[in-house]
């Protein structure tokens, strides 16, 4: 398959456009997502190939949005959703835990829901703590949901491409600091399954779990603690966190006997804690130490920028960790 | 209620520093001394000013993310404003809200929300406040035309009602919500019908006078002092700018904005004063005061410190963690 590079935010748009070709039961909707091509511009181009009737702008309606998405996708439709930013997911969030997960489980399996929501979350750039969240833990709480959060273009196109195939609610969550990030997209239709992580570097001392943005400043600790320390971290980026590829995680932590979770959202109660309890338990005996995790502070996001720095995680915390996990 | 020429006057310079205020914002943005985004509703000043002319000392108010003109409207200096914006530890939240979430508690403005609609039933909760307490303070919240299609607005508006709040839904119809013109969002020509369906009085208004904003939100706020419960008001506006930095406005047309532009809120406003005997000189001279007070302001803003890194738990609950 060839590839060439593309913007993160141009691999998600083609991956939508592939499948809106390929299967008419497939829409989207969301809020200035039609002729205005979205607030990030991810589904420039679509109203324009597609017209109005399956590239649909809402009222600032998200429970209403959300809803009529699932009752569509219970009798046919795919639909995706735009959330514009992950936060307002809050607003909706009867019709994504209560409604959408359930459906399939509670009817006796008569009824699915194969929608995608399509968000975008992350702090930076002063966004401030009502537009920056990261709240991917609520939603893997909850059963219901298949969620996946890429990292790079080629990802997002795959991941995306499947997650519109999935007959089961899936919650795409893109990252506003990667949309301008390029890499080599493969053409044409590409798929990724959901559950299989990537082990992007490949090392024996230490695993650094990471996923979606914050996969930036893990590799360049994995950079760092290689070329000033001589340490050779695993750095493997888990793209879904539900399904989550535990055989992955297994088996390089019992290569290592060493791991790290790095993810922007809050630490306490975050997906770290799940992986690390859950690692712990399934390499118990192989660990040399307790499996750490590096999250977003504890508090609301600040505006400010000499605050927003230290809310956000740096390489330095990565490797101070990564030498504390070592006893360096 | 008419305004007399002292009223007018004030209403006069608190647009000019308002509109002063959003303009020096915008270059601040492009300049990029500050990031995030900023909203801002040059064009819509008359109504934060009518509606502050229209209430008395002591009553709330509760912004949207468009909300520096009530924040100043209410009280809080240029300064503080500014240096917020700057994310400054001067500033009106200490640089920790930003543009979006300006307040102060005792100014009595509840933080700006960057959640369409979800001051509305906050507003509901103060207004509660005052009812449970037997005081005579009202709270106006403040919203766009797209926000009545949230969830929120229609069970604030319904408790509001059901309880007889003494609260006023102040309703800023710019035509758009973003960059979808109204009549893709609701089906009804007038959003202050809505109203009737809670059983509350509906009124539109026309926002860009100063004038008629203060007489309705003055009955307004008479009826909810004495026990009658809220008022919805429409406010027919524009905003000349675009919803957010780098919006270039091309969802709307040029003819438009310069109909809008024509009716300008200030202009008029100095058109009444100058029929009331004031001289261009002092017009001007009231122009000029205002823009030297923001220059003084935005200068002495930008001078001011960021906050320090180690004051991050600053607002922070006891068992939040700071710390990594
Ligand atoms: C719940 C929620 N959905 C979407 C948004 C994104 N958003 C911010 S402002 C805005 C438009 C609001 O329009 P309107 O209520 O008319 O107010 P205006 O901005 O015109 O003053 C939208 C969609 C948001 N902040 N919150
Ligand atoms: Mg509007």
């Amino acid at each position: 398959m060839s590839a060439r590079e593309l913007p993160y935010r141009e691999a998600i748009r083609e991956a939508i456009q592939i499948e809106m070709q390929r299967d008419p039961d497939v829409f989207i909707m969301g809020e200035d997502i039609g002729s205005y091509g979205g607030i990030y511009k991810v589904t420039k181009g679509l109203y324009e190939e597609f017209g109005p009737e399956r590239v649909m702008d809402t009222p600032i309606s998200e429970a209403g949005f959300v809803g009529a998405a699932i009752g569509a996708a219970m009798v046919g439709k795919r639909p995706i959703v735009e959330l514009m930013f992950m936060d307002f997911s809050l607003v909706a969030a009867d019709q994504i835990l209560n409604q959408a997960g359930k459906q399939r489980f509670m009817s006796g399996d008569d009824f699915r829901v194969p929608m995608t929501i399509r968000t975008q979350q992350g702090a930076g750039g002063g966004v401030g703590a009502q537009h920056g969240q990261s709240l991917e833990a609520l939603f893997m709480h909850i059963p219901g949901f298949a969620i996946a959060l890429p990292s790079t273009a080629a990802d997002a196109k795959g991941l995306m491409a499947t997650a519109i195939r999935m007959d089961d609610p899936t919650m795409f969550i893109e990252h506003k600091t990667l949309y301008a990030e390029k890499d080599p997209v493969p053409e044409g239709e590409y798929l990724i399954p959901f559950g299989k992580a990537a082990i992007r570097t490949e090392g024996s001392d230490i695993t650094l779990i990471s996923y979606s943005a914050s996969m930036l400043p893990t590799l360049k600790a994995a950079e760092l603690l290689k070329t000033n320390h001589g340490i050779n971290a695993e750095v493997i980026d888990l793209r879904t966190i539900v399904p989550v590829d535990w055989a992955t995680l297994t088996a390089s932590v019992m290569k290592t006997g060493h791991g790290i979770v790095i993810h922007e959202a809050h630490r306490r109660g975050g997906v770290g804690a799940e992986i690390a309890a859950e690692l712990t338990q399934r390499t118990w005996g192989t660990l040399a130490a307790p499996i750490a995790r590096i999250g977003g502070l504890d508090i609301p996001i600040p505006f400010s920028p000499s605050l927003e720095a230290v809310w956000h995680i740096q390489p330095e915390d990565i490797v101070n960790t990564a030498l504390r996990t070592l006893k360096k | 209620m008419s305004l007399s020429t002292q009223q007018l006057e004030e209403a006069y310079a608190e647009m000019l520093r308002i509109r002063g205020f959003e303009e020096r914002a915008q270059e601040l943005y492009a300049k990029l001394h500050f990031k995030g985004s900023t909203h801002l509703g040059i064009g819509q000043e008359a109504v934060a000013v009518g509606t502050r002319l229209g209430l008395q000392d002591g009553d709330l108010v509760a912004p949207t993310y468009r909300g520096h003109a009530y924040a100043l409207a209410w009280g809080m200096t240029s300064f503080s404003l500014f240096a917020e914006l700057l994310g400054r530890e001067a500033g009106s939240n200490h640089g920790r809200g930003g543009s979006k979430h300006m307040g102060s508690a005792e100014l009595g403005v509840i933080p700006g929300n960057a959640i369409v609609a979800a001051n509305l039933p906050i507003a509901c909760g103060t207004a509660l406040r005052a009812k449970m307490d037997g005081d005579d303070e009202v709270t106006v919240v403040v919203f766009g035309d797209g926000a009545t299609n949230q969830a929120a607005f229609h069970e604030a508006m319904n408790l509001a009602a059901v309880w007889d709040l003494p609260v006023i839904f102040l309703c800023e119809n710019n035509l758009y919500s973003e960059m979808t013109p109204i009549k893709d969002a609701v089906k009804v020509d007038e959003l202050s019908i809505r109203a009737s369906a809670y059983g509350m009085p509906g009124v539109r208004v026309d926002g860009m006078s100063v004038g008629a904003v203060a007489d309705v939100v003055s009955q307004a706020a008479a009826r909810a002092r004495s026990g009658q419960g809220p008022t919805f008001i429409e406010a027919m506006t524009y905003r000349y700018c675009g919803h957010m930095p780098g919006d270039l406005c091309d969802y709307r047309t040029r003819e438009e904005e310069a109909e809008w532009k024509s009716r300008d809120a200030i202009e008029a406003c100095e058109t009444l004063l100058i029929a009331a005997g004031k001289t261009p000189a002092e017009t001007a001279a009231i122009r000029a005061q205002v823009e030297a007070d923001l220059n003084t302001a935005e200068a002495e803003a930008l001078a001011s410190p960021l906050p320090d890194p180690s004051t991050i738990n600053r607002g922070a609950a006891a068992w939040m963690e700071t710390s990594r």
